[in-house]
C-alpha cells in the first residue's frame, strides 16, 4: 500500500491549521528531539501531524476518551516534565516532547460472577497497593486531574465504594503506572473497584426486572406487531400525536 | 489574541445578551416543530437534502443507488489489495469465528459468541488500533431502554421508527427496544455503574425526538464505562485480540461463503491469511471520510473499511444517502472544532441561542432536525463567526445550575467541564459556541434480524450494518444497537458455525470487481479501504518520496 495511491481525503482539520498559521504565528517544538516549525494554536496530536508525522500508534479517539495519546514533555530551560494528552493539550514554544506508545502493566484475572466485595477483596488481587509511599507522584502525572492516590488509598482501606467513585473518571491512559515507585497498576485497580461496585454494592432497579418479566411474557409483542402491520398513514398519524414527557417539563 | 473568559472580545456582546434574556428565556421555550415544519426545516438546510453531495454509484450490486460523493469515491477506488500479492494456501490463522473490530460490537459478539459454546481459542477479534480505540469508548450521553413504568418498548418502538423517517427494516427497530431492557440488566451483572436514585432506580433524562426519558448514563462517560466493563470480560476470559491489524478485504471459498479475511499488520506491513467458519463485521462507522466535507466526531479509525470490503464481496448497503450531523460539534475553541458536546446538555436543560440571546428552536428536536435549525441561524447571519470562520450558535449551559442547582453541571458533566477549562472557558457560568458535526453512519451493510448479511457466513453488527435506524438514528440507540446486534451476532454466528463448511478459499471478487470496474468505464487511481485517514501537512505529502 503506497503512499501516493490511496485516497487523499480533504482535510478539513488541517487546511484549518494553515489559517491559523497566517493569524497566531508559528513556533517550534522538538518532536522526540528534532526541531519543527508548527502554526501556534494547535494540539501536540495537530502539530505532529502538521510536522509529517502519520499516526499508527498514539492515537485514538483523539477526543481525551481512550488514553491512546499520553505525553510526556519538558519546556527549554525548564525543571518541571509535564504530563498529558496529545489530543487535548495544546503545543507551546520550545515544548520537547514523546508520546508513549504502549505502557506494559497487566491486568489481574478474575471472575466477577465468583468473587465478592470484600474489604481485603483488592489487595488479594493487587497486593503491590500496599507499597504506596503517598508521593502523591501519580496525581501530578494524571491528564485527568483524578486525585490517584486517594482512590488508591481508598483500595488499601477497603472502601471499594469510595475507590469506584473517585476514580470514575480514568480513561487508562497509563501515566500514573509508569511514574508509581511502587510499581502500582492504578487503573487496573481501579477498575476491579469500580465493577465490583457496579455489580455488588449498588442498589438494583427494581422497575427493570418488572419490565423485563413483561417482555418475557411477550406483553409487548402484539402491540408492537399491529403497528409494524399498519399503513405509512396510521404509524405518522400516531407518531405525531403521541405524548412527549420532555414538553411537559420532565427532569 | 485578547479573550475574556476564554472568547475572544468581540464576542463579550453577544454573551451579554444571552446573559441578559437567560431567565425570559427559560420562561418562554420555543415549541417543537409540527412533522410538516420539520420536513420544510430539513429540506432547506440538511446536507442530506442539498445538491451536489450525493451522486449515483455505478458498479455493483447498489448500481445507480445515491450515495455521499465520498462513499462512491471509496466504492469506485481499487480494491487495495491485489490478489497477486497474497498466498492463500498459507494459512496463519484458523479460527470458527472471525470478528473483525474491536470496538462494541465486535467485543459484545465475541462474549456471547464464547457464551453460546465457540471455544476461547477458536474466536479471533482483529482490530485496527488497540482493543477499545473506538466510537464505542467515546459515546457520553447515554443508552436507551423504557424501564420505567411511564414507559415501554412499544413507545421506544414508535420513536425509533417515526425518528428514522419511518424508513427502518420494522423488525430490526423491534429487536432494538424489546431487547434493550435485558442489555441494560446484563451491564448490571458485569459491573456497569449507571447513574442512580437512592432507591437504586435509574436516573433518565430525555433525548432528541424521544417521547420519555428513557436515557440512562454513566456520568458523561456512559460509552466508556460500558466499553471499559466488556473489555475487562474479554481480557478476564482471554479472547484473543490481534490489535495494529485491520483487515483488509474479505476471503470467500469457491460455494460463494464468507471464509475469513486478510489482515494487514500496519507495523511489520506483512500480512496474514485467517480462516473462519464465520465472521462478524464489526468495523463501525465513517466519519474520518469527512462526507460533505464536515468535521468529525468519530474516532481515528471510522473510515469506512466494513462498508467496502463488504460491497467488494457482494453485500448490499443500505441508506448511505444520509448522515447522521450532530447540532452539537464545538465550533470554538480551534482545537476543539468538530469535538462533541454531548445531547445530555440540552437533556439537562441548556437551550440554543443566536447572536441576537434569542432561541429559535425546541432544543430537543430529532438531530437532523436540530443541525438543519442551526445552519439556518448562520446562513441567515444570526450566528456567531469565530476567527478561523466557523459559524455557531450559543448553548447557554449556565441555564442547567438555575435548573438543577449550582455544582449539577460538575457533578454531571465533567469531562465537559474538563474538555472547556483546559481553555479557560468555564462552562457552569458562560455559553459554549457549537455547530453540527459529522457523526453518525445511520446505513451501511444491510442485516436482518438475527444480524445475517446478504453473504453466507457473514454477520454484522454496531454502525457499519444498515437499516436498524433508517435514515435517521436518535440518541442513545447506537450504544444500545452494538449491545443488541453484537449479542445477537455472536449468538447466531456461533450457531451457524456448527454447521459450517468451508471450501476452497479464494480472492476472486477482488478480480471480478476489477472487471466491474473496468467495464463501468471506471479508472481509478485511488484504492480502497484506506484504513487510515490522512492529515499530514499538504507540505509533506507534496514532497514525500517512495523510496523506502
Ligand atoms: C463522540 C461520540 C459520542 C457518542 N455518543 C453516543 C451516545 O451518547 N449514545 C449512543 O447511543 N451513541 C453514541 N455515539 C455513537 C456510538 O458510540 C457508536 O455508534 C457505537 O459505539 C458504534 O459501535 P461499533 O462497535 O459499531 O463501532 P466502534 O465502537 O467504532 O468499533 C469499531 C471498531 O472496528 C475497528 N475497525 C475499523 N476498521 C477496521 C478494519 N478494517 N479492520 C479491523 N478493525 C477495524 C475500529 O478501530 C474500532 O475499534 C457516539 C459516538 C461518538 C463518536
Ligand atoms: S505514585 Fe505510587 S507510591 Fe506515589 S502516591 Fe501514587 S500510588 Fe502511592
Ligand atoms: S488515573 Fe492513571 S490511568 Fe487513569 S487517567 Fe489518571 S493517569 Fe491515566
Ligand atoms: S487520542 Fe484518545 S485520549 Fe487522546
Amino acid at each position: 500500500m503506497s503512499k501516493k495511491e490511496q485516497v487523499i481525503l480533504e482535510e478539513p482539520e488541517v487546511k484549518k491549521a494553515e489559517d491559523v498559521e497566517k493569524k497566531a504565528g508559528t513556533l517550534e517544538v522538538f518532536i522526540m528531539g528534532k526541531s519543527y516549525k508548527v502554526p501556534a494554536g494547535l494540539t501536540i496530536m495537530k502539530a505532529l501531524e502538521y510536522a509529517g508525522y502519520r499516526y499508527i500508534r498514539g492515537c485514538g479517539c483523539r477526543a481525551g476518551f481512550c488514553g491512546a495519546c499520553s505525553t510526556i514533555y519538558r519546556l527549554e530551560d525548564e525543571q518541571k516534565l509535564g504530563f498529558d494528552l496529545a489530543c487535548q493539550k495544546v503545543v507551546e514554544d520550545k515544548m520537547y516532547l514523546v508520546q508513549l506508545p504502549f505502557v506494559p502493566a497487566a491486568k489481574a484475572e478474575y471472575d466477577i460472577e465468583k468473587i465478592r466485595p470484600s474489604e481485603s477483596k483488592i489487595l488479594e488481587y493487587y497486593p503491590e497497593i500496599a507499597r504506596c509511599v503517598s508521593c502523591n507522584t501519580c496525581s501530578k502525572s494524571c491528564p485527568q486531574d483524578i486525585e490517584v492516590m486517594k482512590y488508591i488509598q481508598r483500595a488499601i482501606r477497603g472502601d471499594i465504594e469510595k475507590c469506584a467513585e473517585i476514580s470514575f473518571d480514568c480513561i487508562q491512559c497509563g501515566l500514573c503506572a509508569m511514574r508509581c515507585p511502587a510499581d502500582i497498576k492504578h487503573y487496573h485497580v481501579s477498575q476491579l473497584a469500580r465493577r465490583l461496585r457496579g455489580k455488588y454494592i449498588d442498589t438494583r432497579s427494581k422497575n427493570l426486572s418488572k419490565r423485563i418479566k413483561e417482555i418475557e411474557n411477550r406483553k409487548y409483542d402484539s402491540e408492537i406487531e399491529k403497528m409494524i402491520k399498519m399503513n405509512k398513514q396510521e404509524i405518522k398519524e400516531l407518531y405525531k400525536n403521541r405524548k412527549i414527557e420532555a414538553e411537559e417539563g420532565g427532569s | 489574541m485578547k479573550t475574556i473568559e476564554g472568547y475572544p472580545e468581540y464576542m463579550m456582546k453577544s454573551i451579554k445578551l444571552v446573559e441578559k434574556k437567560r431567565e425570559k428565556n427559560m420562561a418562554e421555550p420555543v415549541k417543537p416543530m409540527s412533522l410538516k415544519d420539520r420536513e420544510k426545516m430539513l429540506s432547506k438546510y440538511h446536507p442530506d437534502y442539498m445538491v451536489g453531495t450525493k451522486r449515483k454509484l455505478r458498479v455493483g450490486i447498489d448500481k445507480d443507488k445515491l450515495l455521499y460523493n465520498g462513499l462512491v469515491d471509496l466504492l469506485e477506488a481499487k480494491p487495495v489489495l491485489d490478489t497477486k500479492d497474497v498466498d492463500l494456501s498459507k494459512i496463519d490463522y484458523e479460527v470458527d469465528l472471525l470478528i473483525i473490530g474491536g470496538g462494541g460490537a465486535g467485543t459484545v459478539a465475541a462474549l456471547f459468541a464464547y457464551e453460546s459454546g465457540v471455544p476461547l481459542d477458536k474466536i479471533l477479534i482483529v482490530t485496527k488500533l488497540r482493543h477499545g480505540d473506538a466510537n464505542s469508548m467515546m459515546a457520553q450521553g447515554g443508552i436507551q431502554a423504557a424501564d420505567r413504568p411511564e414507559d415501554n418498548p412499544t413507545l421506544h418502538y414508535l420513536d425509533i421508527y417515526g425518528g428514522g423517517h419511518f424508513t427502518n427494516k420494522p423488525e430490526l427497530a423491534r429487536a432494538l427496544a424489546l431487547d434493550a431492557p435485558g442489555i441494560i440488566k446484563w451491564h448490571e451483572d458485569l459491573g456497569v455503574m449507571y447513574d442512580r436514585h437512592e432507591d437504586g432506580e435509574f436516573q433518565e433524562l430525555s433525548g432528541g425526538g424521544t417521547c420519555r426519558n428513557r436515557m440512562h448514563s454513566c456520568k458523561d462517560y456512559s460509552g466508556m464505562e460500558i466499553m471499559r466493563n466488556i473489555r475487562d470480560e474479554s481480557r478476564n476470559l482471554e479472547i484473543p485480540v490481534l490489535e495494529f491489524c485491520p483487515v483488509a478485504e474479505l476471503i470467500m471459498d469457491d460455494k460463494g461463503q464468507v471464509a475469513g479475511g486478510v489482515a494487514f499488520n500496519l507495523e511489520t506491513f506483512e500480512y496474514y491469511v485467517i480462516r473462519a467458519k464465520a465472521t462478524i463485521l464489526a468495523t463501525g462507522g465513517s466519519g474520518r471520510l469527512h462526507l460533505s466535507n464536515y468535521p468529525t466526531t468519530n474516532h481515528y479509525g471510522a473510515t469506512g473499511d466494513g462498508l467496502v470490503m463488504a460491497y467488494h464481496a457482494g453485500a448490499n448497503l443500505l441508506d448511505l444517502d444520509t448522515i447522521q450531523i450532530h447540532p452539537t460539534g464545538d465550533a470554538y475553541p480551534e482545537p476543539l472544532v468538530g469535538i462533541l458536546s454531548t445531547e445530555k446538555i440540552r437533556g439537562l436543560g441548556a437551550i440554543p441561542i443566536n447572536k441576537n440571546g434569542d432561541p429559535f428552536v425546541f432544543p430537543l428536536e430529532p438531530r437532523d432536525v436540530e443541525s438543519a435549525s442551526f445552519i439556518k441561524e448562520c446562513k441567515e447571519g444570526r450566528g456567531i463567526v469565530t476567527p478561523t470562520g466557523m459559524p455557531g450558535v450559543w448553548l447557554d449551559t449556565p441555564m442547567i445550575e438555575i435548573l438543577h442547582g449550582e455544582g449539577t453541571i460538575e457533578s454531571k458533566l465533567a469531562g465537559e467541564v474538563r474538555k472547556f477549562k483546559r481553555f479557560g472557558i468555564d462552562m457552569t457560568k458562560i455559553p459554549i459556541l457549537v455547530y453540527p458535526t459529522l457523526h453518525y453512519q445511520n446505513g451501511g451493510v444491510e442485516i436482518n434480524e438475527k444480524t445475517e448479511t446478504k453473504l453466507p457466513g457473514l454477520f454484522g453488527a454496531g454502525e457499519v450494518t444498515g437499516g436498524v435506524h433508517g435514515k435517521n438514528r436518535l440518541m442513545g440507540n447506537s450504544l444500545l444497537d452494538f449491545n443488541v446486534f453484537g449479542r445477537r451476532a455472536g449468538i447466531y454466528a456461533a450457531k451457524y458455525v456448527k454447521k459450517a463448511k468451508i471450501g476452497k478459499l479464494t480472492l476472486s471478487h477482488l478480480d471480478k470487481y476489477n472487471k466491474m470496474l473496468e467495464q463501468a468505464k471506471i479508472k481509478p487511481t485511488k484504492t480502497a479501504p484506506i484504513i487510515l485517514p490522512e492529515y499530514r501537512g499538504e507540505m509533506t505529502i507534496s514532497r514525500a518520496l517512495d523510496i523506502f
